[in-house]
């Protein structure tokens, strides 16, 4: 996958899975989102680039409303999901969440077993009637999560104990075990060394044809690798979305292509 | 980062300048070696520290064990005591509600024949009457057969083994805080009676042995030292720890989990969280005057019952658990939350499966250290009546047990060691080993659990 550049990247047009009209984050004084529009696609990976403090993973969190949890946060603006506003008073941020998957920077399994680790979405959710199901479940996530052969002999094992690259695909399959419509991934590889980043990667490539992936990256590189669309963000606001291939090859804001370029940043 | 015209300017370098470090690095600077030297200071300052606090620890210790091991031996007299019948029930019927208007005054004759003729079976030649040969056995004595003749009422007629407890003259000689010289003005022991004692122990009738009355018995009145023990003391501070194990924690861990996981942050909050904190400093004085004025006079329950003393000690223990609770909670790193938030859980599921389970050992830690707190304190138990002779039998019941007047280890103590006889003097500081056994095993769990599971991030 290395191999592919940007420059080849074929972009299909997808349904718009995710549509964000003039979204504004405020942490209490500070002003962290600016009016941001985007339209993310099914089936498509998009990724949010900028330099540190820009607001890429705040819009993340907004997607999810992770940003819930934290009191001096306030959104406004329109975030729809199918359609649907998901700051509408009658959405329940728990139900949002187990359509929308979240992927963390840090590798955060909890300290349980590998099996529990999975297991703990469908249960909480109610989405296996037996055992026999869950089962099913936990291995189908393992091998979307691509760990299933590394772990499918110590499944008690505590997930803490595994490598920081198996960690993230645990938290990767844990996120898929709910079978969520969307997975945004907060900078997931930046915690890792290259081949576990590699993996992770290719991983992103193949969840592409079940989800819509949104991934907050530091790594242009890898930005350029994964992601069939990408989003340029700076000082909160969104300053270019399009093509991946267009965005690194011909940006039209200045901005861009100085980060891009390695000026600023 | 923000302007994106900004090209590297470039430093202006003058000069070079003198080196400010042109020494040789073999040799200390003057600076160095004064820093060093603090430094040495310094760690000499806190050696001594250490010392002197070492220091302190042992003569506490050895003070304590070398008082108080004394409270563990006791001397018993052996003797042959004939249950007659024309005393103790006059009927023959073995009615026992007759054999009980039989007193102890009723029963101190029997026992006087019987030291009498023990010593004469020794063949121990004296001139004291059998009353002042009793004198060597405690008053306790004659409550011991009555109450061993209500239990077995078959046994009037027959000749019975007994091992008394002897006075705490007797046990004081025995143990060498009393001699022959320390009782010139003591009316309680003349000398010929410790000669007859002499006599006994090389007979073998009189010894001193380990004194499981003492940990397992109730308290007695002055004139019986010897007969007293903390083993009621002792279950008035179980019953008090029940309760306040059984209020404080489920209160203190619903106050800390509400307040770190959920409630908002305002002023409000900010002004619970201050308070928590003021009230972990309150004088334990404070909250046993609160006691007495909430729970006996207004509320009117029971003086003196351990029900009292454990809503007093629950109030008390509150805020302990409450900090230690929320620093507990703190300590659970941030992303354990987000990750369980993250596959779709409630903050309630977030919280009970996956925070809580984390921070149960620290909560358990600060929960016994907290208790630990509430057992060795007295002075909230001086204002509410659990301070003073409280004469109760073993509660038999749990309702008994919270309800009818106690004492606890702390105040059992306190009052040993207010009385006049230096026999009680010697339990107080036997009561402070227990009292002590007991802490230092609870911080001991405390401090296991805390290493067990100790999970760091």
């Amino acid at each position: 996958m290395n191999q592919i550049t940007a420059l080849d990247k074929t972009v299909q047009t997808n349904k718009t899975k995710i549509s964000a009209r003039n979204v504004n984050v405020h942490y209490g004084d500070s002003h962290a989102i600016k009016d941001v529009n985007v339209e993310i696609e099914d089936n498509t990976v998009t990724a949010f680039i900028g330099p540190s403090g820009c607001g890429k993973s705040t819009f993340l969190r907004c997607l999810n409303r992770m940003n819930d949890t934290i009191d001096i946060c306030r959104v406004t603006g329109d975030i729809q999901i199918d359609g649907e506003n998901i700051y509408d008073p009658r959405v329940d941020p728990v139900q949002l969440r187990a359509k929308v998957g979240m992927v963390f920077q840090k590798p955060n399994p909890f300290p349980k077993s590998i099996y529990d680790n999975v297991a703990y979405g469908p249960r909480i959710h109610g989405l296996a009637a037996n055992k026999a199901e869950l089962d099913e479940i936990v291995e189908k996530s393992l091998r979307r999560g691509a760990i299933w052969e590394e772990v499918k002999d110590r499944l008690d094992a505590p997930g803490t104990g595994l490598s920081g690259g198996q960690q993230q695909r645990l938290c990767i399959a844990r996120a898929v075990a709910t079978e969520p419509e969307v997975l945004l991934m907060d900078e997931p590889c930046s915690a890792l060394d290259p081949i576990a980043t590699a993996q992770i990667e290719e991983l992103i490539d193949e969840l592409r044809n079940s989800y819509s992936v949104v991934i907050v990256t530091h790594s242009m590189q890898q930005a350029a690798r994964v992601s069939q669309k990408t989003a340029f963000f700076h000082l909160g606001n969104l300053v270019e979305f399009g093509a991946t291939g267009q965005i690194f090859t011909n940006p039209e804001d200045p901005r861009t292509e100085s980060y891009i370029t390695g000026r600023i940043g | 980062m923000s302007d994106i015209s900004q090209t590297p300017s470039q430093i202006a370098t003058a000069g070079k300048a003198p080196s400010k470090h042109a020494g040789s690095l073999l040799a200390q600077s003057p600076h160095t070696k004064k820093r060093n030297a603090a430094e040495r200071r310094f760690r000499a300052y806190g050696m001594a520290a250490i010392g002197v606090g070492l220091l302190m620890l042992l003569i506490l210790v050895t003070t304590i064990v070398g008082r108080g091991t004394g409270a563990f031996q006791q001397t018993y007299v052996t003797l042959n005591v004939e249950l007659v019948e024309k005393k103790l029930d006059k009927s023959g019927t073995r009615d026992l509600a007759a054999i009980k208007k039989v007193t102890t005054f009723g029963y101190a004759p029997l026992i006087r024949d019987a030291v009498a003729a023990k010593v004469a079976e020794l063949g121990i030649e004296t001139d004291l009457k059998p009353k002042a040969l009793a004198g060597i056995l405690s008053k306790d004595a004659a409550a011991t057969l009555r109450a061993f003749v209500l239990e077995n009422p078959d046994q009037i007629g027959e000749t019975v083994e007994f091992r008394f407890l002897t006075s705490s003259r007797v046990d004081g000689y025995m143990k060498g805080r009393v001699s022959r010289d320390s009782i010139a003005n003591d009316k309680n022991i003349s000398p010929e009676q410790l000669d007859i004692v002499d006599a006994m122990v090389g007979a073998g009738t009189l010894e001193t042995v380990f004194n499981l009355d003492f940990i397992t018995g109730a308290d007695a009145s002055d004139a019986r030292p010897e007969a007293a023990g903390m083993g009621v003391s002792m279950l008035g501070s179980l019953f008090m720890m029940l309760v306040v194990l059984a209020l404080a924690l489920p209160i203190g861990v619903a106050a800390s989990i509400y307040l770190e996981e959920f409630a908002p942050k305002n002023w409000l909050t900010d002004i619970i969280e201050v308070n928590i904190s003021n009230l972990a400093a309150v004088p334990s004085i404070v909250f046993g005057i609160l006691g007495l004025a909430v729970f006996i006079n207004y509320m009117h329950l029971p003086m003196s019952a351990p029900l009292v003393g454990g809503l007093v000690l629950t109030l008390m223990t509150l805020p302990t658990i409450i900090i230690s609770t929320r620093a507990a909670l703190k300590a659970v790193p941030p992303s354990i939350r987000d990750a369980a938030l993250g596959v779709g859980a409630s903050r309630m599921q977030a919280v009970f499966h996956h925070v809580l389970p984390l921070a149960a050992p620290g909560i358990l830690t600060g929960t016994i250290i907290g208790l630990a707190q509430a057992l060795g304190e007295t002075a909230p138990l001086l204002l509410i009546g659990m301070v003073g002779f409280i004469a109760s039998n073993a509660p038999e019941t749990l309702a008994d047990g919270l309800l009818s007047p106690n004492s606890a280890m702390p105040a059992q103590i306190y009052e040993w060691a207010k009385r006049a006889d230096p026999a009680f003097y010697e339990r107080a500081w036997g009561g402070i080993i227990i009292l002590l056994i007991f802490l230092v095993t609870m911080n001991t769990i405390a401090v296991i659990l805390r290493r067990r599971f100790e999970r760091r991030w």
